[in-house]
């Protein structure tokens, strides 16, 4: 009988996965999975979730002084603090999500090796933990900004969301990519540090586009400005900094831009799932 | 590809032509492997771990797998869970596979025992619902009492494997993959084991059963299947896949 006649008489072809698509239907496993990261993450430490407050406070106030007053970067950007740290967010959600994608099958090894579940549900898991953990930094920033006298406007929470979405839809397609790749390769885990390193220098988070714009050729311009991680951090300095603040010189077609970065982080996505499906017939074999 | 006749229209486990073979890489970096080609030298040899391995188990059936080390025991059994992919050949399943392949491989050391049950059978297939009625079975069966809600690190290893044990025997299953992981746990706790195997059976579950120990699957098992290098060398009643092993053995 045929592989096709087999089935219909209720056979099934064990480990046959339909990708990303069989996250929801393990749904149940995929919120017990996240539960594990976020209950393990600060496991025995005594302030255990306050670091997540800690240390992105940390990370603002050294940017803050260095860039804002040492080298005086902030020329020209009022409100410098809220604009570093809502730019600074948005970064650190990208490297926690990418770089926990990359390396979850590989934590997963003893898993990945014995029992057969969708394989695509650790890099989602990966992802989801890293959300979690932005949500603090967003609680923090969000409470300055009101305290300031930040009143938000639609069209900036739809920015927000858009940067944020741009965001995961980003790393979890490279997460899968390399993810994939790390398993044979552990090269890559290094190499996703060395991407991480760039991804804070090649985004106006420290900091303005103008300064971009003034010395570049105008072709450079709208690659950087194609940068989907770009697109995000300016979609959150749209939601939390430009209504605090009197600026004319916000980047043109800000929109149009964050929809060609979310449509080039949905091609990445759907590649790095094409690629993950291509690889991971050996990860069990090979890790 | 091999006709399978009407009688297997019952089959639980059909395991067609599969053939294995493993690349066995000398290289892990990039930089390796690129050294390794510049130098002519081999980056990898193959190994044949099964060679054309066709049988079907029907339903209610409890076949025992034997063989020395490294005959493909456990490499079968990953390719009947659907953990490793057949290079040749096709297996086909019908009915929930749950796989004892190594107890406890979800568990985590630092969350409770109550979250790695639940953790543990979810990876195993159940639903929140399964899980939340089972939970009391589960916790008895195991004997770990009031432990479960201490993190499994402070458990002792036998604790440990009787709690991933009794989650696994206890997942909704119609065909039950062991391998090895009876030779856990102290005498009673084996005999328990054993015993809710023979249950299991009873109730018309499909078996498939590896271990090395003689007494246990000639109990459990009425069909022993006898691999060699990664070849069937015998398929029959346990009894005499039992002599033809020992027989190997000079
Ligand atoms: N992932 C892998 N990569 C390379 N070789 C492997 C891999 N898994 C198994 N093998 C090889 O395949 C052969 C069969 O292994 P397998 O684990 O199936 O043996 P087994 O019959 O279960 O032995 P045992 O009785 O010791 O458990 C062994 O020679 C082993 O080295
Ligand atoms: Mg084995």
């Amino acid at each position: 009988m045929s592989t096709a006649q087999a089935e219909a008489a209720g056979f099934v072809v064990p480990g046959r996965s339909r990708g990303i698509i069989d996250v929801f239907r393990f749904r149940y496993l995929l919120r017990l999975l996240v539960r594990k990261g976020i209950l393990t993450r600060y496991h025995g430490s005594v302030l255990g979730w306050t670091w997540s407050y800690v240390k992105p406070a940390a990370q603002f106030l050294v940017f803050y002084f260095v860039f804002g007053i040492f080298l005086d970067l902030n020329r020209g950007i009022p409100a410098f603090p809220i604009y570093l740290f809502s730019g600074i967010i948005v970064i650190n959600l990208f490297t926690e999500a990418f770089s926990n994608a990359t390396k979850s099958i590989v934590d997963n090894a003893p898993l990945v090796k014995k029992i057969y579940l969708p394989r695509e549900l650790f890099p989602a898991a990966a992802v989801i933990v890293a959300f979690v953990h932005f949500l603090p930094q967003l609680a923090i920033l969000t409470v300055v900004c009101v305290f300031v006298g930040w009143i938000p406007t639609l069209v900036g929470i739809a920015g927000i969301l858009t940067g944020a979405l741009i965001i995961i839809v980003l790393a979890t397609g490279l997460g899968l990519l390399f993810g994939a790749v790390n398993v044979s390769f552990r090269d890559a885990q290094n190499f996703v540090e060395l991407i991480l390193l760039f991804a804070t220098w090649t985004s106006p988070v420290l900091y303005s586009w103008t300064m971009v714009r003034d010395v570049v050729e105008p072709w450079v311009l709208e690659l950087y400005m194609l940068n989907p991680i770009t697109s995000a951090v300016e979609l959150f300095h749209e939601g939390f900094w430009a209504p605090l603040v009197d600026v004319s010189d916000r980047p043109p077609m800000l929109w149009l831009n964050a929809m060609l970065g979310l449509g080039l982080s949905l091609v990445l996505l759907f590649v790095g799932q094409l690629v993950f499906r291509r690889l991971e017939g050996r990860f069990a074999q090979d890790l | 590809m091999r006709k399978i006749s009407s009688t297997q229209g019952d089959a639980r486990i059909i395991v067609d032509g599969i053939g294995k073979t493993f690349v066995l890489r000398h290289t892990h970096s990039f930089k390796e492997a690129f050294i390794a080609v510049l130098r002519r030298k081999k980056i990898s040899t193959v190994f044949k771990a099964l060679d054309g391995v066709d049988f079907a188990v029907r339903e209610g059936e409890s076949v025992a797998l034997l063989g020395f080390n490294g005959s493909g025991k456990s490499t079968l059994l990953k390719l009947i869970s659907g953990v490793l992919k057949p290079d040749s050949g096709r297996v086909l399943t019908r009915g929930r596979v749950a796989g004892l392949i190594e107890v406890g491989a979800g568990f985590h050391p630092d969350l409770s025992g109550r979250e790695n049950v639940f953790l543990n059978a979810a990876i195993l297939g159940m639903s929140k619902r399964e899980i939340t009625e089972r939970f009391d079975a589960i916790v008895e069966f195991s004997e770990i009492g009031e432990f479960i809600d201490t993190e499994v690190k402070h458990y002792s290893s036998g604790m440990f494997v009787r709690l991933a044990f009794s989650v696994a025997i206890h997942t909704e299953l119609d065909i039950l993959l062991v391998d090895e992981v009876l030779a856990v746990g102290d005498a009673p706790f084996r005999e328990k084991c054993k015993a809710k195997i023979a249950e299991l059976s009873s109730q018309g579950k499909t078996m498939l059963v590896v271990s090395h120990d003689i007494d246990m699957v000639t109990a459990l098992c009425e069909r022993g299947i006898l691999l060699r290098h990664g070849n069937v060398v015998f398929d029959g009643e346990i009894d005499k896949a039992v002599s033809a092993l020992r027989a190997q053995d000079v």
